[in-house]
């Protein structure tokens, strides 16, 4: 089903020579049809992802030609406090953020599933932020509503609270992000959905029949065949948290503040490559966390041995 | 609405190879037959409604403050159309050096540029992946979803040299040539899903008659795909439209801004008594997204359900 499935297919199944030699038939047409891609390829992805390893070991400012400092620009983030800081920030986004949208995905689509009235409608309504979310409009609009004088402090009023500026308070600048994220649960709950239709029915029938409570099933039932589906948003939303920009960029004005506390990892790669252009900095930075990512995913992939279910 | 949007949702996601097991109607029966009481579901919609209405409230607000004056929008919390002030969307329109028309048309056309590029290119190599044997297919079908989670951040630096070697800083070309050249591989492992649940009798049938590979690709395949060709088409908007990270970059002249540039200029521009125009211009970038939403829900869901989203 998913991407991840596909790979760990790949991984698993071997083939015979016979079957190899009919495997080059249609070389030429494929070739042909690869062409864009194959540009896109060398010329897009994988050949700037050379250039960028080569430049982050150079000091390059775009107007003099790149100088190699070897490990230099690796040397100077061990004492970039700023980066350091950036680096808190990204990971507290990323896994206070992450468990909490798919918790939300997930408690929302075990209520939407099984045959209940207008789903359609609530799923359209849980769906639509995940695709406001990443919006510069949207970004704007939670800067006024957690702003000293914004939304949230007007309901707080009613109840006789006075509220402070959530954006401009480093202590609570980051949870506005976080809220944002956890908002856009929509795109994960969907494939929750897709995941719990393809749980049999006659599971539950067979369980309900032996008594098993509705908590029972869903704990031996539910989720474990769930897992693999779990495992697959967790490994995408991971991800696709640390890559978070905008709404950072927005909020703060492209500073990463108050006082450095909304500074995501790539915010700060952004200020130092193309506000300050320090391109080969700015390039070790991008492998770092090209590093990072990949570690996490691994991480993931290896542990998923001990907790993910699959049925297959 | 509800029903019609149910089937077409699932018979996409059942060609997709990911099979729905029952009818949402059979499980209504179900659920009904398995003697819940009345009362526990009303408590489930009233549920269900109240978070909606939460998730939805922000949004909604900033619709109807756009219509308020200013100094209003900070003391009225309500959703209610109470007032209907169409000033805030005249003033947004022309703070800026360019009226917002000319933001619009340069988002319209990087997103044109990028769904015809997408469409193309996409189609093509997933055709290859999913129906021709070629050497180092598997190889090249896994680094082609490796790509899928590369982050952007490690090719910008360079891809940004070039570029502007290029001459192409506030120029499109640099947002649109990389989909035309199927780096969105999101897409192509969308189209392969897709393509391998046509059956293969029509293409193997029209091969016997003597059809070459571009033919079936253009006769028989394409005309197959076109809900995944929606689906892309639909992403591809959402997502562009969006974009903030690649614009910024490349785009540094107010007249080549597109909607999230010219957001974000109005934002530091303005002082914090602009929040009516500045509502309004958002609430004006939204409304694409909506309508594409409203349109092709269907597609964007079984999208999403087939492949698993970004």
């Amino acid at each position: 089903m998913s991407a991840i499935g596909e790979l760990r297919k790949i991984s698993t199944d071997k083939k015979t020579k016979a079957e190899k030699k009919a495997d080059r038939r249609d070389n030429k047409a494929a070739y042909l049809f690869l062409a864009p891609w194959f540009l896109g390829l060398s010329l897009i992805t994988v050949g700037p992802m050379l250039v960028s390893l080569y430049l982050s070991f150079t000091k390059y400012n775009l107007l003099q030609a790149p100088k190699f400092t070897g490990l230099e620009n690796f040397t100077r983030m061990l004492g970039d406090e700023r980066l350091h800081n950036a680096l808190g920030v990204t990971f507290v986004y990323v896994f206070v953020s992450v468990p909490l949208q798919l918790a939300a995905a997930l408690a929302l689509a075990v209520l939407l599933d099984r045959g209940l009235r207008g789903l359609a409608f609530y799923r359209s309504v849980f769906y639509l932020p995940s695709l406001l979310g990443s919006s510069v409009a949207i970004a704007v609009l939670w800067k006024q509503v957690f702003g000293s004088e914004g939304l949230v402090n007007v309901f707080l009023g009613f109840f006789g609270v006075e509220g402070q500026s959530w954006i401009a308070n480093p202590s609570t600048a980051l949870s506005t992000l976080i809220t944002l994220n956890v908002w856009t649960f929509g795109a994960p709950m969907v494939i929750f959905l897709a995941g719990l239709r393809q749980i049999p029915t006659m599971y539950y029938e067979a369980a309900e029949v032996d008594g098993a409570t509705k908590w029972q099933r869903f704990l031996r039932i539910t989720l474990p065949l769930l897992t693999p589906i779990i495992f697959f948003n967790l490994v995408l939303q991971i991800i696709h948290a640390f890559q978070s920009f905008t709404q950072a960029f927005i909020i703060s004005g492209g500073t990463g503040g108050p006082a450095d506390s909304t500074l995501f990892y790539t915010l700060y790669l952004y200020n130092r490559g193309f506000a300050n252009f320090d391109m080969g900095y700015a390039s070790a930075l991008a492998w770092v966390l090209l590093l990072i990512i990949g570690a996490f995913t691994a991480i993931n992939f290896w542990a998923s041995k001990y907790w993910v279910f699959y049925d297959d | 609405m509800t029903e019609t949007i149910e089937a077409p949702t699932s018979s996409f996601v059942a060609v997709a190879g990911a099979n729905a097991t029952m009818d949402p109607r059979e499980r209504r029966r179900l659920a009904k037959a398995s003697g819940k009481p009345g009362w526990k579901r009303v408590i489930k919609h009233i549920v269900l409604i109240l978070v909606g209405l939460l998730m939805l409230y922000p949004v909604i607000w900033l619709v109807v403050s756009s219509l308020r004056p200013t100094d209003e929008i900070f003391r009225n919390p309500g959703i209610i159309f109470d007032s209907f002030e169409v000033e805030n969307y005249t003033v947004g329109w022309n703070t800026l050096s360019e009226p917002f028309s000319v933001f619009l048309i340069n988002s319209v056309l990087v997103v044109l540029g990028c769904i015809v590029g997408n469409l193309v290119s996409c189609s093509m190599a997933a055709y290859a992946f999913a129906r021709l044997r070629f050497s180092g297919k598997r190889w090249w079908f896994v680094v082609m979803l490796t790509t899928i989670m590369l982050p952007v951040h490690v090719i910008i630096v360079p891809q940004y040299i070039l570029f502007s070697q290029l001459g192409w800083v506030n120029t499109f070309l640099p947002l649109i040539l990389p989909k035309i050249l199927a780096t969105d591989a999101f897409f192509i492992f969308l189209m392969v899903q897709f393509i391998r649940g046509i059956p293969t009798e029509l293409d193997e049938a029209a091969r016997l008659d003597g059809c070459g590979h571009p033919r079936i690709f253009l006769r028989i395949i394409l005309p197959l795909m076109v809900p995944a060709l929606a689906t892309t088409a639909i992403f591809t908007f959402i997502w562009t439209w969006n974009d903030f990270f690649s614009q910024l970059i490349y785009l540094t002249k107010p007249n080549m801004y597109t909607i999230p540039l010219a957001l974000r200029a109005f934002m530091d521009a303005q002082s914090s008594t602009s929040w009516g125009p500045m509502f309004a211009m958002s609430v004006v970038s939204l409304i694409p997204i909506f309508l594409v939403f409203l349109f092709g829900q269907r597609y964007l869901i079984s999208g999403i359900a087939t492949t698993g989203g970004k």
